[in-house]
């Protein structure tokens, strides 16, 4: 993508004294009053003063009750749900990756046998809406009160309570994990089928074996293209999970403030304190995508044109990089607007 | 040297689906032999040499290097089919460099180089890095060891390639058309690391269109054309006075 033109977006009034000072510096440099955007600053301050207005209503009306919102941000029952929302994230997430890469091989195995047992699995957990198949498994205990082992129509061996299924946040990880798994097979699927075939080939003339060079040469670049896609399906993830309470279960984020606002009956100042919560964690988690997005890229020439520059604190600065003079190679033209390589959509299922 | 060829083909064959790729392939490679490849492409040359180290499995006939059949285990009458592990294995003894050089992207050189001795060898790290040094020192990039591959010149990278396969120090080399990617000014450094390892007694099969590199350190020419082989023997004799008509038609299109 452009550097430039992620900087002209973040910079829309731009001196032309930046252009002439620069100019000065290179005998050949054009020097030229640059093109006028006056729409741009039209547009930009309609909309401020809308968002403006906007805000000031919003502060003046009661339904918003701001106190309120100052007052539950940082209850100790509202930090707590967090907490449930974010460990039933990163176990629904675990899991997810492992029975995801597990269906991921399975699809691209020569096994006939295992290939139809992926497929059919994909097509059942894609196919169903989440919210339904988290009903279902709230209902699970009802279908199978116990487990029993044994020989079919015969005495069974042994009889144990059903203790998952019991337990509803085990019931929301499960619930959550496989459904997110088939979507996190197809990713690592085309991760997987993305590396060139030369690469597999190359490593098995080494005469390393399947595993080995699934895990040093396949596996660590086809991350490059599993990772952004993954960084999204957590910040899904950690929206979807507010749906737990289809279970239900309701220790999390949304169903604890939900739960605090049915007794106070301020239902709105709740749910900005959520939507806060939320905001924050989505907001961390795009800033780890990014430095593991750098990680990844390793190799790809990208990341060394910017170690090349040796101002690696460049590409986080937020500073507006001046863009007019000549791009030397390395010149702060490498700089980033933050946020812009992430590529997010923020896309939800749920 | 023992009496053992490093490579004995007897009418070996290969199809994909009803497309027969090779077609009774005999020939011998003894060790310390450079043999050379040529012919149209499309002829089964690639074909027949992935089949040596068993990248493709054989259909028919016998190949065995070193002594040992390729891809298979003769039991009485029988042949079983090898586990993958002892197919690989058997590819320990053989290093193979490809047209497109293959280099792993997220891997420096030395890494690249270092990745199999220590993950299939068990050898230290230091043994390794110290091995992958002197080896790109032996392909004249001894500067190069940190550069990730995009950062190499196509005739660096098969160079490294090169390097990567002498690691495990094989008995036998394959190159797959080892320059045909190349530019045309780059083809020389290449064929000069081949020339070396020629000359310090590896023994090489160089699937090739460098007709000048065949006649200079190839021992025996083989010319191919639709999955048999037409024509072998000293290069001079065969690019000089090739007898068969198949030949004669090639030679005078490439040379």
């Amino acid at each position: 993508m452009s550097e430039r033109g992620a900087d002209r977006v973040t910079d829309p009034a731009k001196k032309p004294a930046t252009a002439t000072a620069t100019a000065a510096d290179s005998a050949d440099a054009i020097v030229a009053i640059p093109l006028r955007h006056p729409w741009r600053n039209v547009i930009a301050v309609v909309l401020l003063l809308g968002l403006a207005v906007f805000l000031l209503d919003a502060a003046q009306r009661p339904d918003y009750g701001w106190a309120d919102v100052g007052k539950y941000i940082f209850d100790r029952r509202i930090s707590q749900a967090a907490w449930v929302t974010l460990w039933l994230t990163i176990y629904a997430m675990v899991g997810a990756i492992v029975i995801g890469l597990l269906l991921a091989i399975m699809r691209l195995s020569p096994n006939p046998v295992l290939k139809s047992i992926a497929w059919l699995y994909i097509w059942i957990f894609r196919g169903t809406p989440v919210y339904v198949q988290l009903v279902f498994w709230g209902i699970v205990s009802l279908i199978y009160p116990v487990f029993t082992f044994g020989i079919p129509f015969t005495t069974p061996w042994a009889t144990i309570p059903n203790g998952i299924f019991t337990n509803l946040f085990i019931t929301a990880v499960i619930g959550l994990g496989l459904n997110e798994a088939a979507y996190m097979s197809e990713i690592v699927r085309a991760g997987l089928l993305s590396v060139d075939e030369g690469q597999a080939e190359a490593s098995t003339a080494l005469a390393m074996s399947w595993g080995q060079t699934m895990r040093y040469v396949v596996v660590p670049q086809a991350m490059k293209i599993i990772i952004p896609p993954t960084g999204n399906e957590v910040i899904s993830m950690l929206k979807t999970t507010s749906l737990v309470a289809a279970i239900p279960l309701s220790v999390d984020l949304y169903g604890v403030s939900r739960g605090i606002s049915a007794v106070t009956f301020t239902p709105v100042p709740l749910l900005i304190v959520a939507s806060l919560w939320y905001l924050l964690f989505t907001s961390v988690l795009m800033v780890g995508q990014h430095f593991i997005e750098k990680r990844f890229s390793r190799g790809t020439g990208r990341l060394k044109a910017e170690k090349g520059a040796g101002t690696p604190g460049t590409t986080s600065t937020p500073t507006p990089a001046p863009t007019s003079g000549p791009a030397a190679p390395g010149g702060p033209g490498v700089a980033r607007t933050p946020g812009a390589p992430l590529g997010n959509d923020f896309g939800g299922k749920g | 040297m023992t009496g053992v060829p490093m490579v004995l083909a007897e009418k070996v064959s290969k199809n994909f689906g009803s497309n027969r790729v090779l077609r009774g392939i005999s020939l011998q490679v003894d060790p310390g032999e450079v043999l050379c490849m040529v012919g149209p492409s499309g002829s089964g040359k690639s074909t027949f040499l992935r089949c040596i180290n068993h990248l493709e499995r054989v259909d028919g006939g016998r190949l065995s290097v070193n002594g040992q059949l390729v891809g298979y285990r003769q039991k009485g009458d029988k042949l079983y089919e090898l586990k993958l592990k002892e197919a690989a294995f058997q590819r320990q003894d053989i290093g193979m460099v490809f047209q497109r050089f293959n280099l792993f992207p997220h891997l420096t050189a030395v890494e690249n180089i270092t990745l199999a001795p220590m993950r299939v060898k068990k050898q230290s790290r230091t043994a390794a890095t110290a091995r992958a040094m002197e080896l790109l020192e032996r392909v004249g990039l001894e500067d190069k060891g940190d550069a990730y591959p995009t950062r190499l010149s196509g005739g660096q990278q098969q160079r490294v390639a090169i390097a990567r396969a002498l690691a495990m120090d094989p008995k036998l080399m394959l190159f797959d058309e080892p320059t045909s990617a190349l530019d045309p000014e780059l083809v020389g450094e290449v064929l000069d690391v081949m020339k070396g390892l020629a000359k310090s007694g590896m023994t090489m099969i160089v699937v090739t269109h460098e007709m000048g590199f065949a006649r200079e350190v190839a021992d025996t020419l083989v010319f191919m054309d639709e999955g048999v082989v037409v024509e072998a023997g000293p290069p001079r004799q065969v690019l000089s006075d090739p007898q068969h008509d198949r030949t004669k038609a090639f030679l005078s299109k490439v040379l």
